[in-house]
Parts: C-alpha cells; sequence; structure tokens
C-alpha cells in the first residue's frame, strides 16, 4: 500500500500573530514554524498502518526552500521520503491543484491531510484534492481500518459520528481522534540521523494558480478590560440588563 | 447572476444556521443588486424562507439526498448553481457544509472561501473580511473567476426578517451513484451540541477531577446549554474529545461563553474567540482569560457555581 500524508508548515499554536508595516504579509519574525497538528496525527496513523499491514508512507508539502525542515521533522517520524512542490502556499485551491499531480503520478491508495491548518483555517485542501483526483473523500475523519481494497471511516459529525464504507483509493481530512495525543511519534535520535538521508524530491509546481488573494490584514481591536462581578446576583444582572445574553 | 444559498435543514426544519446564511445572501445580493435563491433538500412549504431573505426556493426533490451525502448534495448544487447562472453559493459552517464545499468548489472550478465574518468590503473584486490564524485576525480577500463559493462564519452576521414570500420551484436532479456508503449515525440526541449552541459552559482543570462535573452539566442543563472543556482535561481524559474546545479542537461561536476554571492559554482563546460575550470564573485574579473576558468573578468555582445555578433559578422563577 502507498500512502501519501501531506503536511503544512505553520506558526506554532502559542504564536502571536503579526503583520508587516502595511498589513499585507503575516510577519515571521521570531516565529517558530511547525507541522500543522492535525497533519500530525495523520503521519503517526499513517506509521501505524504501515508497521501493521506494509506500507510506504511519502510525505509532501508545498512551499519554499524554507519549508524542508518541517518536511525533515517528518523523515525523521518515520516516513520514507519527501516530496516538496516548489510553489508559494496561496490559496487552498492552488495547493490542491499542485498536489494533485503528485498524488496521481504516485497512485497512492490512501492519501491523508489534515482537516484544516492553524493558519489559514481554509479546511479544503483534502476535499478539493480528492475530487481532482477522483478519490473518495471523507472530512473530519477520527477513525480509519483498511482491508484489502475497502476502508471504513468514521467521520466526526455535529453531535455525534457516523461510520462510512468505501473502496480505495480514498482522501481522509484528517484530526485528533486517528490516534490519541499521547500516541503521537515524535522524533528519536535515531530517526534524526535517519532524516538526513532519506530522499527530498523538490517537483517544480504545477496546476492552475490561486484563485483568491488576501488583499489585507487586520489584527482585532485591543480589548476593553474586563467587568467583575462580585456575586453571582450581580453577574446575572449585567448579563441580563446590559449584555442581554440571557 | 443569483446568489444560491444551501440551506440545510434536519428532519423539516430550517434551524438558526440557515436562517442567517440566507439572511447575509440578502445583505449581498441588495450590494450587488440581485436575488438570493434558497436551495433546499427537504420540503420547504412550511418554512416560509422568504421571511429571512430569500427571493425564491429550489427544492432540490431527490430520494438521494434525503441523508445528507456530501458528494451527491455537492453535486446538486453545482447542477443548480449551473442552471440558475449563480454567482455566489453560499454554505453555512456546519460539518456537513464544510464537507461538501470543497468538492462543490472544484465542481464548479471556483474559490472557496470559509469563515466569513460579513459582508463584501468591495464587489469588484468580490472582497470578504474572514477570520484567519484561528481567530487571532482578519483577512481580508479578493475572489477572482466568476463564481465563488463561499462558508460564513457561526453568528458572524444574525438573522434578518424580511417580509416576503419566496415562491417554490421543484428542480429535476439525475445523481450518480456515490463513491461511499453510510453504514451507521450515532447522535447524543437529547444534548445540546457545541457547533449549535447559544450558550456553551466549559470548565477546565480548576474543577480537580472528573468527578466534580455534576455542577457544570447542572448549571449547563439550566441555561439549555452545551458543555465543553479545555484541552487538558480533554487529554487527561476527563471529559469526551468530543467537548474539548480551542485551537486544535472545536471551535466556539456561541452568543455566551462561560469558562469555569480555565486559565485562558492563547490556544484556548484562539477557539473560542468568536464567542460574543466571554465570562471567566477562576480563583486567580491574574489568570490570563481575564484579559480576554467581558465579564468575570474571581473566586472558587466550588462556591460561585452552586450560587450561580440556584440564584439562576431564582431570576428564572421571577422573570417566567
Amino acid at each position: 500500500m502507498k500512502i501519501l500524508v501531506c503536511i503544512s508548515h505553520v506558526p506554532d499554536t502559542t504564536s502571536k500573530i503579526n503583520f508587516n508595516a502595511d498589513n499585507t504579509q503575516f510577519d515571521t519574525n521570531g516565529v517558530q514554524f511547525v507541522i500543522n497538528p492535525n497533519d500530525e496525527f495523520g503521519l503517526t496513523r499513517a506509521l501505524w498502518l504501515k508497521e501493521k499491514q506494509g506500507a510506504a508512507v511519502h510525505v509532501v508539502s508545498v512551499g519554499g526552500p524554507e519549508t524542508e525542515p518541517t518536511l525533515r521533522k517528518a523523515l525523521a517520524i518515520g516516513a520514507d521520503e519527501a516530496i516538496r512542490v516548489d510553489q508559494p502556499a496561496t490559496d487552498g485551491y492552488s495547493v490542491a491543484q499542485a498536489l494533485a499531480p503528485v498524488v496521481n503520478e504516485g497512485q497512492y491508495d490512501l492519501v491523508i491531510a489534515g482537516r484544516e491548518s492553524i493558519d489559514y483555517n481554509g479546511g479544503m485542501v483534502p476535499g478539493m484534492l480528492a475530487k481532482l483526483c477522483g478519490y473518495a473523500f471523507v472530512n473530519t475523519c477520527i477513525g480509519l481500518e483498511i482491508e484489502g481494497q475497502s476502508a471504513t471511516a468514521v467521520r466526526e459529525i455535529d453531535g455525534g459520528k457516523q461510520t462510512l464504507k468505501m473502496s480505495l483509493p480514498l482522501v481522509i481530512g484528517g484530526q485528533k481522534g486517528l490516534v490519541e495525543e499521547s500516541d503521537l511519534r515524535i522524533p528519536n535520535m535515531r530517526g534524526i540521523m535517519q532524516a538526513r538521508t532519506k530522499p527530498l524530491n523538490v517537483k517544480p509546481g504545477a496546476g492552475a494558480g490561486p484563485k483568491s488573494e488576501v488583499q489585507s490584514f487586520q489584527k482585532p481591536a485591543p480589548k476593553e478590560a474586563v467587568t467583575l462581578a462580585e456575586n453571582a446576583e450581580q453577574l446575572i444582572s449585567l448579563l441580563h440588563n446590559e449584555a442581554k445574553v440571557i | 447572476m443569483p446568489i444560491l444559498v444551501y440551506a440545510e435543514s434536519d428532519q423539516g426544519a430550517f434551524k438558526k444556521g440557515a436562517q442567517e446564511l440566507i439572511s447575509f445572501a440578502r445583505g449581498i445580493a441588495e450590494k450587488m443588486n440581485t436575488e438570493v435563491i434558497a436551495a433546499v433538500t427537504e420540503d420547504p412549504a412550511q418554512a416560509n424562507l422568504g421571511q429571512y431573505g430569500a427571493h425564491r426556493v429550489l427544492y432540490c426533490n431527490h430520494p438521494a439526498l434525503k441523508e445528507f451525502n456530501a458528494e451527491l448534495t455537492a453535486n446538486a448544487l453545482a447542477q443548480a448553481a449551473k442552471e440558475t447562472g449563480a454567482t455566489l453559493v453560499l454554505v453555512s459552517s456546519s460539518a456537513d457544509s464544510r464537507y461538501l464545499a470543497p468538492l462543490l468548489a472544484i465542481e464548479l472550478d471556483a474559490p472557496y472561501l470559509p469563515n466569513i465574518t460579513g459582508l463584501p468590503t468591495s464587489t469588484e473584486p468580490l472582497t470578504f473580511p474572514h477570520n484567519v490564524f484561528t481567530n487571532k485576525a482578519t483577512a481580508f480577500t479578493a475572489l477572482h473567476g466568476s463564481i465563488g463559493v463561499l462558508g460564513l462564519s457561526k453568528n458572524a452576521f444574525g438573522v434578518q426578517h424580511h417580509p416576503d414570500d419566496a415562491g417554490v420551484s421543484n428542480m429535476d436532479l439525475d445523481l450518480p451513484g456515490s463513491s461511499w456508503e453510510i453504514t451507521s449515525t450515532e447522535k447524543a440526541n437529547n444534548k445540546v451540541m457545541i457547533a449549535d449552541a447559544e450558550v456553551v459552559v466549559s470548565a477546565g482543570r480548576g474543577l480537580k477531577g472528573p468527578e466534580n462535573w455534576g455542577m457544570i452539566e447542572e448549571l449547563a442543563e439550566l441555561m439549555g446549554a452545551a458543555t465543553a472543556c479545555s484541552k487538558p482535561v480533554s487529554d487527561l481524559g476527563w471529559r469526551p474529545h468530543s467537548e474539548h474546545v480551542g485551537q486544535t479542537g472545536k471551535p466556539v461561536a456561541a452568543n455566551l461563553y462561560i469558562a469555569v476554571g480555565i486559565s485562558g492559554a492563547i490556544q484556548h482563546l484562539a477557539g473560542i474567540n468568536s464567542s460574543k460575550v466571554k465570562v471567566v470564573i477562576n480563583t486567580d485574579p491574574e489568570a490570563p482569560f481575564f484579559k480576554a473576558a467581558d465579564y468575570g468573578i474571581v473566586g472558587d468555582a466550588f462556591e460561585v457555581v452552586p450560587d450561580l445555578i440556584q440564584k439562576l433559578k431564582d431570576f428564572k422563577a421571577q422573570n417566567a
């Protein structure tokens, strides 16, 4: 089985978000970049499948050379090979378009992409990629079993979950639940050493360009100080009379 | 060049999310001098969708659409968009909408912009404000091409009332078979879902242990609220994963978010930031959450929450 795990290079969850002087670009100064959290669950799940039933696990990311340390980290965690599509990751549409030829050329049975990345929150790459490649698709995937050419996937829905069955090839939009937080694989010394010599292939950018463009950014207005109530009764009065939420 | 709206229903009821989405579409339509068409998959006869701003309703009456399937619904909406010559197709922030929207966007070869928070700031090119960096900032993004798919953030616009009647027409559809099959669905039917909730009562490590959650559940039930928790509490197994809200959990965009015994780490705040009113109950006056809150009580949750429950009961009795 061949598995492709799509990873995004994103600012870590504790990052303060700032923009350049004219508010047209994200300010990367002092920002630590990591593998997008949703993608990490997918990568560990792929490695479980590799260990349990034998599979090649490749990772791919769309971006410039600055994203290579993040790809190397995925190799250190246990992926066999990395691919970087050399193209700026502008909108979700163009990222999906850049990934589709990688999926088609590699003829992957399973593609795992994080359901949503914490930077632009588009949540669209997994679904768009599935549609472009003609693969089945399950979003908000919190469970996956593969048996031969059949897959059973569990999807998180508002207020519960749903089980779906389909044939491979399949794309899933993964998140926590594919594996538990405590099961996430982290790179060990041996992994880090091996990652240096595992293949990291750079492919040229491909597919249609972006269909949307950020014009500017805005940070939220500074918050007013909290209104402290002395007791529950006062709080209820404020919520009813002032905030009008109860 | 009308605006098509996917108005979701559940057993014939068009919930607040659908009403808000239609109202939002009407707001855009007025700026672009065009009309709103609500596309539905269940009988809209009782719903009177005109009252939220729809000019007309298109009933996609096909047996395969009665149980939600993202692939087939995307296909149906693409057909409806082409037939009506729509410039925009609007979806909500529900799990179903987020599942179908990328498929729909590729069918139409269109951009998809989710998490929109307001009306367009420009119509040439069409530019919308939307949440990015998990609610830590707003981006203004222009769409290119002749058609776009938009996702509205929950509670970003509100429901608006119009004195209109919207005529209903049926749309004939041919649909292919689906690439997947739903074999089972499990839903907690009597609980309020975080995705729908107007009020969310959330608690964290300050509660000290899972055995203390009774008062949280009681407060939530009294307020008709959903229960939620912080990431550490979910990781410790004190509460189910489905309750974890925050940057890597579920987003919360409720009218009222009450946080008990949660310190307010950046990741938690990012996820709940779209909530209109935030209330914090914490024993530590230096807790970062107080800087992000609208109202708060500095005090011991084990005293404040039972008192709040009692006073709320009194309040409800007086205002009944």
